[in-house]
């Protein structure tokens, strides 16, 4: 098998897939040419990602990788869900295969995207350097943020 | 419920071709090189093989070389051709841009040594014209190579019209017929061909089986150095059993050849039908000149990979041209060739089905696909922005 089967069970029961129209926050990274694109939704309680979810383009491990993300940031504080790695993630899922690893850096870019998004829509102060640029993933040579 | 629709990559080996296997596996083990009578008897074998295979493809036995498979037939024709016209100070090859692999990149390898390579665009149908390769022939071209029929959208080329402008310019032609053999007939001399690579496992034969014609005015290269195999042009001791599956299925397939196109092209319409009806789809390939069994769609808004592993839940075996698939960051070089966009190529679909198929299964091919497409544009942001009018389709 090319995937685990918590990738395999991720894939194809995705957790909080959807959309919220009330969201706090959007992150949208990727892009079509590369043949993936998340979109996170977050809605933020306070300090707290209260509610969380993802649209997903892509392989199997780009719409596990979202929904375990997910998964890891609903109903933590801010804080928390920034420190959310790819390594994390792609652990999360018992391993992706060398060539799927980019999947989980979207995962975690999306994650940092719909954060960022939150604050600068509610005019929330915070450090520019928590957030990657988007040619940091390496998956594009043309980069790929679109948020 | 398992539904093999993926005959394109590899297909079941008919009956005929395993018990035409097993006796050389069981009883008549030897060595064609031995001179006992074990050894004498694999040799009648390894000669009545090459001699129905000849017969079939209409040239003569000894114009025709057991390979591995197409892969190193292809290797062996290109750079034979090439070690002749290097000879000559021609250093010149015309090809296309959607060959298999194994062409270009043999064709790479020529560039690097000095070769100039001209790789002739595709139309969106998948077809280049006869007058497209005699355009781009020149003094120095020492060979034309183009496929018969493309592995993955299906369209079939005009062979034999390029094989009578390669012949009228004295250009040697070889065409990679692994997707056409024992599907189409094929006559190397009413086609002209000069070159031509198959492989057994496209037509119910066994994997690790194939050759090389080679008209007998064309010294070959080899490849494998060693014993004196093959008239010294490919040496190892011959795959026997391999080779007599090779001309069991062959010689079933070329006389059920009509009848299995007739049913074949039957589903394969069907399955066109069926998967037109999904909204921003296309197919790819010519509608009309392409393989009795392929349908190739591409379906805005999704990914392959996720599309197959959907598919291979509800049981349906099938591919893709998506990056994810083929452990690249780009899509399949076919789809880029005909001019599909890579956003459009990374959501395609190959089905490609055999005789072996029946009707009810094609209406559960379109079921499932129907069911999966629709559920993974449901999740996918493409889709809503394509759908809200913030993306433009590309496939109306």
């Amino acid at each position: 098998m090319l995937y685990s089967e918590k990738v395999m069970d991720h894939f194809k029961h995705p957790r909080n897939v959807g959309v919220l129209e009330d969201a706090d926050g959007v992150g949208e990274v990727g892009n079509a040419k590369c043949g993936d694109i998340m979109k996170i939704y977050l809605k933020i309680d306070g300090d707290v990602i209260s509610d969380v979810k993802f649209e997903t383009f892509g392989c199997g491990s780009a719409i596990a990788s979202s929904s375990m993300a997910t998964e890891m940031i609903k109903g933590k504080p801010l804080s928390q869900a920034l420190e959310v790695t790819n390594r994390a993630v792609a652990e999360a899922l018992d391993g992706l295969p060398a060539h799927k690893m980019h999947c989980s850096v979207l995962a975690e870019e999306a994650i940092k995207a719909a954060i960022q998004n939150y604050y600068d829509t509610h005019g929330i102060a915070y450090d520019p350097s928590q957030f990657p640029d988007c040619a940091s993933c390496g998956h594009c040579e043309d980069g790929h943020c679109h948020s | 419920m398992r539904i093999y629709a993926d005959n394109a990559a590899t297909t079941k080996m008919s009956k005929t071709a395993i018990d035409a296997m097993t006796p050389y596996l069981n009883e008549i083990y030897g060595n064609p090189s031995s001179l006992h009578s074990v050894g004498q008897e694999a040799a009648e074998a390894l000669h009545s093989a090459r001699e129905r295979m000849a017969r079939l493809l209409n040239c003569e036995p000894k114009e025709i070389i057991f390979t591995s498979g197409g892969s190193e037939a292809d290797n062996q024709a290109i750079l034979s051709a090439a070690a002749i016209g290097e000879r000559k100070g021609k250093r010149h090859i015309v090809s296309t841009a959607f060959e298999h692999h194994a062409v270009l990149h043999t064709l790479e390898k020529l560039q690097k040594r000095g070769f100039e390579v001209t790789l002739l665009d595709v139309h969106e149908n998948g077809m280049v014209t006869p007058q497209e390769v005699a355009d781009a022939i020149r003094e120095d071209t020492c060979l034309v190579t183009v496929m018969y029929a493309n592995n993955e959208i299906g369209s079939v080329l005009p062979i034999p019209e390029i094989g009578a402008v390669c012949r009228e310019k004295g250009v040697y032609f070889h065409t990679d017929a692994v997707q056409a053999a024992g599907h189409l007939p094929i006559d190397v001399q009413k086609d002209q061909i000069d070159l031509l690579s198959l492989s057994a496992h496209k037509f119910h034969g066994p994997k690790g089986i194939g050759l090389l014609y080679a008209k007998k005015t064309i010294p070959l290269t080899s490849l494998i150095e060693g014993g004196a195999q093959e008239r010294r042009k490919r040496a190892g001791t011959e795959n026997i059993p391999a080779i007599m599956g090779m001309a069991a299925a062959f010689e079933e397939a070329c006389a059920q050849m009509e009848e299995n196109r007739e049913k074949v092209t039957k589903l394969r319409d069907r399955l066109i039908q069926g998967l037109s009806e999904i909204p921003h789809s296309i197919l790819n390939g010519d509608r009309e000149k392409r393989l009795p069994g392929n349908a190739h769609f591409c379906f805005e808004g999704i990914e392959g990979e996720s599309l197959l592993l959907l598919l291979d839940e509800k049981g349906v075996c099938a591919s893709s041209g998506s990056a994810c698939t083929s452990g690249d960051l780009d899509p399949s070089h076919v789809l880029l060739a005909i001019g599909r966009p890579h956003e459009i190529a990374h959501g395609s679909l190959r089905l490609t089905v055999c005789h072996w198929n029946t009707m009810e299964e094609m209406e559960q091919i379109i079921q499932a696909v129907k069911e999966v497409v629709a559920y993974l544009r449901s999740i996918s942001p493409v889709w809503r922005d394509l759908q809200e009018g913030r993306r433009t389709y590309v496939i109306q």
